[in-house]
């Protein structure tokens, strides 16, 4: 072997042995262990074949988590998305207040998401919380705004954009400064208003930006659920119930790790087929630069 | 112009809304609980709240633990991920396209998903309730070998070739000419790494269970989840003495921070 191969493989080996170790070698195992059945004191794990996958089939809770998940990232992706859009041209402009205005939108981003989650439980408690003194005060009647099936999901959504919102304005700002100033002016010499402007010029090129922060949104919405821990354990009846929530609650709270690995693969599924999307839509451009 | 001052109302208005959580968690540490759902100008101040707080969970060892996490998970992955981005950025072998591919599959499938396979490897390891049980599946970082890679590209061949002939070997090169180079990219990775791990939740969660290996955040939910009777004030007094840290460097390096968020995320 040439010393330059070998060299490469020294520097390269103890890095990618703990990442192989920790993200490869566990998605691997995930797969085996879903297609097991769960160890139960001295019965060891046997192979069981799709009959795990099956279960899943004839499980409600996990079509719930699913539809849960699905409404929640087609709800907070958009909405954080566009907020982040709008924040990052509101704090773009010569505005008074401009610097505490741009951390008043990326403080959240900095906190814990438990942080988050014990504040906004704050916030949402019937009667006494903010809101609901803020709309008694309007004439609004009380909200059990965690507690109610109808309310709890929309309630989190809201949480997970509050804080998203601030992250993605970044993205956009930094891009919006790197646009150069002479289409503006040139915009302004043809009398483009700044509606017309905003949506022929900023817009198509803020699109690798808008990719960049869809891709990041999608992945946050399924890899984040520390707020469904702290504010409703997925709850009420599976109302707010999230697939890596239900993952972690069928493997540390019911300890069955072949169903917690079935909905693991089925979680790496949806992000593989997002990761084609990525490299797909995104191209090599992005990545290999 | 007329329009100009409806877009900055706006923008304030929403300003105000996104504080308005923050500064209503603030209202109820600051001030006695009877006046933590009833805003009053005429409320009294206090540290009451935090002096509580602070005294009924040990939360400077959780903050210790946390402060040990982030330090161990920061050196181990500048020193795993830099020699890797040499040899992807800079060296030529068989298999290389091949194996950056499955190091960035690591982008999309983060350990934070695979929770129960690693937890059974932590278990094999007999590393559960320690903190390098927490900080392991982390250190080699698929995002710190990809952004060092391509900051690594972007430094001249030619110093890399001058070094080589003043006879240095591999690591001084990259010690003495690529690390010093690469200072604003360690400091942008640095901080979204420290800010993830200092606020990561759910597999802290799973991998402790005792006062000794808590993060601050596990160690802030079981203190929010254990009966404290629900007093708003002082949950609220923890929960913002948790995130100060965190929020004081942010205050302190907001512009570093901004900009390592963006170097971090354009990519």
């Amino acid at each position: 072997m040439r010393r330059e191969t070998v060299h490469a493989w020294l520097l390269l080996t103890p890095a990618l042995a703990l990442l192989v170790a920790f993200t490869h070698w566990p998605a691997v195992a995930t797969l085996w262990d879903s297609l097991s059945s769960t160890p139960r004191g001295a019965r060891p794990a046997h192979w069981v074949g799709l009959a795990n996958f099956a279960a899943l089939m004839d499980d409600p809770v996990f079509f719930q988590a699913l539809w849960n998940n699905f409404i929640y990232a087609i709800a907070t992706i958009p909405v954080s998305v566009v907020l982040a859009l709008a924040m990052a041209l509101a704090v773009n402009r010569a505005i008074p207040g401009r610097a505490a205005l741009r951390m008043a939108f990326f403080l959240p981003t900095m906190l814990p998401m438990i942080a988050i989650a014990n504040i906004w439980l704050f916030f949402y408690t019937p009667d006494y919380g903010l809101l609901d003194q803020v709309l008694g005060a309007l004439g609004f009647g009380r909200h059990n705004w965690l507690g109610d099936p109808a309310l709890a999901l929309p309630s989190l959504i809201a949480v997970a954009v509050w804080k998203e919102a601030g992250f993605f304005m970044i993205f956009y700002l930094a891009a919006l400064q790197s646009l150069p100033p002479v289409l503006r002016e040139a915009g302004a010499l043809e009398g483009a208003s700044d509606w017309y402007y905003l949506r022929r010029v900023t817009l198509p090129l803020l699109m690798p930006t808008t990719l960049f922060v869809l891709v990041n949104a999608v992945v946050n919405a399924f890899r984040l659920v520390d707020h469904v821990v702290v504010m409703t354990h997925g709850g009420p009846d599976n109302a707010t119930n999230l697939l890596l929530y239900y993952i972690y609650e069928t493997g540390f709270r019911f300890m069955d790790t072949a169903t917690a690995a079935a909905l693991t693969v089925v979680l790496l599924v949806i992000l593989g087929a997002l990761a084609g999307f990525q490299f797909g839509v995104l191209g090599r451009r992005v990545y290999y630069r | 112009m007329k329009t100009n001052w409806v877009l900055t109302a706006a923008s304030w208005l929403l300003g105000f809304l996104w504080v308005m959580p923050l500064l209503y968690a603030l209202w109820a540490a600051i001030h006695p609980s009877e006046y933590a759902t009833h805003l009053s100008l005429l409320a009294p101040w206090t540290g009451h709240n935090f002096a509580v707080a602070w005294a009924a969970a040990p939360f400077p060892r959780y903050l210790l633990n946390t402060f040990i996490l982030v330090t161990l998970v920061l050196v181990a992955q500048f020193v795993l991920c830099t020699p890797a981005a040499y040899a992807f950025a800079r060296m030529r072998f068989p298999g290389r396209e091949v194996v950056f591919a499955i190091v960035l599959l690591q982008l999309m499938v983060m350990p934070d998903v695979l929770l129960v396979a690693n937890y059974t490897s932590l278990a094999h390891l007999g590393l559960v309730d320690s903190i390098l049980g927490i900080a392991l599946p982390y250190l080699g970082s698929a995002f710190g070998i990809f952004l060092l890679r391509q900051t690594f590209r972007q430094v001249p061949q030619e110093l890399d070739d001058a070094a080589r002939l003043e006879g240095s070997g591999l690591l001084a090169i990259i010690w003495r000419v690529y690390v010093p180079l690469a200072r604003p990219t360690y400091v942008a990775y640095g901080l979204v790494s420290v800010s993830y791990h200092w606020n990561n939740f759910l597999w802290p969660l799973i991998v402790t269970n005792s006062v000794s290996t808590r993060p601050l955040t596990v160690g802030l939910s079981v203190f929010a989840s254990t009966d404290q009777g629900v007093d708003w004030s002082v949950i609220s007094a923890a929960t913002l003495m948790t995130s100060a840290p965190l929020l004081l460097a942010f205050l302190l390096f907001q512009r570093q921070f901004v900009q390592s968020f963006m170097r971090a995320g354009i990519r």
